[in-house]
């Protein structure tokens, strides 16, 4: 079985034993023991809202920095289109491809017309596609880990389409070798991402071996850079014709990959809670009317992404400005994508493999003696879920307990108890008197 | 009656989580879940109150289906697929397709119902691992 590879590290100089990502992480894949936090890597399925609760920046995603790239001979950019969103209204697409030339990239290529080529792809499969319904939509790799863990049966719901990313890094690599006449590994390509969990998807692709991407740098990171770029150039790039054109443009605004997308019933959902719930419904057969699901696990998009800049509502806003001016122009031939899909250009082999969080015992009988015994143990805790043992509810210390992680005397409230008890038979309270 | 739709579906969620937290292979976990959810269905739709209850073994999973409400007064007319007593509200809203018991049924290894007119209706479900 694969490691577990994860997109966020904790530092723990700068761990206060504060909690708040504990309490943030949707999984509960995260305790904090000698006041420290630990992330379970099994659990973790990489949606970085720890990093974004963390008060101490104790919690880093694992992106990478420009410098790590110093072996290519030539360095691509592949921004993600939340970059657009991250300026002034003014700065449009084409302006800001031009800044990641002057900040050190050789080139720097959309990926907005990659999107759109894998929304006609989808389209495509959905048409020889006979069920079962919904198809769920595979590009958020934190959605994807979720349905590996927690939804084994709905992963065949998973379509075998490239992601944009790896469309657009695959087309500019090809063709930037041919051009000026390079290896492979002479050429870096490096996505700019919106979140750490592309990092995952880069480094262990799920249905393939290689990714066709070196590497992320975090939006937020290279932002600084380009804004001075695009101030010193004076906005250069933005008069005249915009290169950057096509519905793939509002790919990172919950809804639009669905609103394009030529099929009967699709429905658009964001946040990881709220994904649940409909993977919950779909688990138990419902929904099977709709045909496709968007899914992303930041509640606004990709535009709301752990690692950009902007407010996610203004960023959306100024996407969607652009989806109004330059959408309608498409960016890619429809034709000619849809003889490319039918030859298998955007099909991906293999299936996604189930990769459920661990059960209580690997032998059945002996994982429900254990759950039996974490039931008795939560039946004696307080359950108000305070979370001051290091672990984010009652039941995961009954568990931890049980698992022998923890000891029943971190639980804070049994031991005040415990005191208070002591204090009733008047041998604590003498002593503070004394 | 106000039929409680928001939380219909919750006990199956939860029971599917718990035989997760087992380790219960993938395809017993999914046909204890649709049984339970069709289960749940029925006294939710049918019934003024239910309990449902789960126990598992290292051979088998029994799901247990007690519920107070108008029972069924011929249970092998209700086995049959699109039988169905419902009303048109709950036809309307896309359930009382007469696909539960039928539904049950498929996925159980054994599957018994009694049940009394105007008391309630009990099913113990049993699916092998």
């Amino acid at each position: 079985m694969q490691e577990y590879f994860h997109s966020v590290r904790t530092v723990p100089e700068r761990c206060a034993g504060r909690m708040a990502c504990m309490r943030a992480c949707p999984t509960h894949a995260i305790r904090v023991r000698q006041g420290k936090a630990v992330i379970l890597e099994e659990r973790c399925i990489d949606c970085g809202e720890c990093a974004r609760a963390c008060p101490n920046k104790a919690i880093v995603p694992q992106t990478s920095s420009f410098t790590d790239f110093s072996r290519f001979r030539y360095m691509i950019a592949l921004p993600s289109p939340v970059l657009y969103g991250q300026f002034r209204r003014d700065v449009l697409p084409g302006a800001i491809l031009n800044a990641l030339k002057r900040i050190g990239f050789d080139d720097a290529c959309d990926v907005a017309s990659a999107s759109e080529a894998a929304s006609i792809a989808i389209e495509e499969y959905l048409k020889d596609y006979r069920g079962p319904y919904p198809l769920l939509s595979p590009f958020c790799p934190v959605v994807v880990r979720l349905i590996q863990a927690r939804y084994p049966d709905l992963v065949d719901l998973l379509p075998p389409i490239e992601s944009p990313m790896e469309i657009a890094a695959r087309e500019i690599r090809y063709r930037k070798m041919k051009e000026l006449g390079l290896e492979r590994d002479e050429i870096g390509v490096i996505y700019l991402t919106p979140c750490a969990a592309k990092m995952v998807a880069i480094r262990y692709p799920p249905r393939k071996k290689v990714s066709h991407i070196d590497g992320a740098i975090a939006i937020a990171d290279i932002y600084p850079l380009l804004r001075a770029a695009i101030a010193e150039t004076d906005n250069q790039g933005s008069e005249g014709e915009e290169p950057v054109r096509g519905i793939g443009l509002g790919w990172p605004v919950v809804g639009e990959q669905s609103a394009h997308l030529r099929a009967e019933s699709c429905l658009a959902v964001a946040g990881l809670a709220d994904v649940e719930r409909i993977l919950n419904e779909i688990e138990t057969g419902k929904l099977g009317d709709v045909q496709y699901v968007e899914c992303h696990g930041c509640a606004q998009g990709c535009c709301g992404g752990p690692l950009t800049v902007d407010n996610p509502y203004v960023a959306r806003s100024k996407i969607l400005n652009l989806v109004a001016r330059f959408g309608n122009t498409p960016s890619q031939d429809r034709a000619k994508v849809r003889e490319l899909y039918h030859r298998g250009y955007f099909s991906l082999p293999g299936k996604i493999a189930a990769r459920p969080f661990p059960p209580l015992d690997k032998d059945i009988p002996r994982a429900i003696e254990k759950k039996r015994r974490v039931q008795d143990l939560l039946r004696t805790l307080p359950r108000i879920d305070c979370g001051a043992c290091g672990a984010p509810t009652c039941l995961d210390f009954a568990e931890d307990v049980i698992q022998e992680a923890s000891r029943l005397e971190d639980c804070l409230v049994l031991a005040a108890r415990g005191l208070l008890a002591c204090g009733e038979r008047g041998e604590v309270v003498r002593e503070d008197r004394s | 009656m106000r039929l409680d739709f928001a939380n219909a579906g919750k006990a199956a969620s939860q029971f599917r989580a718990a035989l997760r937290d087992l380790g219960i292979p993938p395809e017993v976990i999914r046909r204890v879940a649709i049984a339970a959810y069709e289960a749940e269905m029925n006294v939710v739709l049918y019934a003024r109150r239910g309990i449902m209850e789960l126990s598992v073994t290292p051979r088998e999973i029994n799901l247990r289906v007690v519920d107070e409400g108008q029972g069924i007064p011929d249970i092998s007319l209700a086995m049959q697929e699109g039988y169905s007593t419902a009303s048109d509200e709950i036809r309307e809203m896309g359930f009382g397709a007469g696909m539960g018991l039928p539904n049950i049924q498929k996925n159980a290894d054994q599957f018994e119902i009694h049940s009394v007119v105007g008391q309630g209706t009990t099913l113990e479900i049993k699916v092998r691992l």
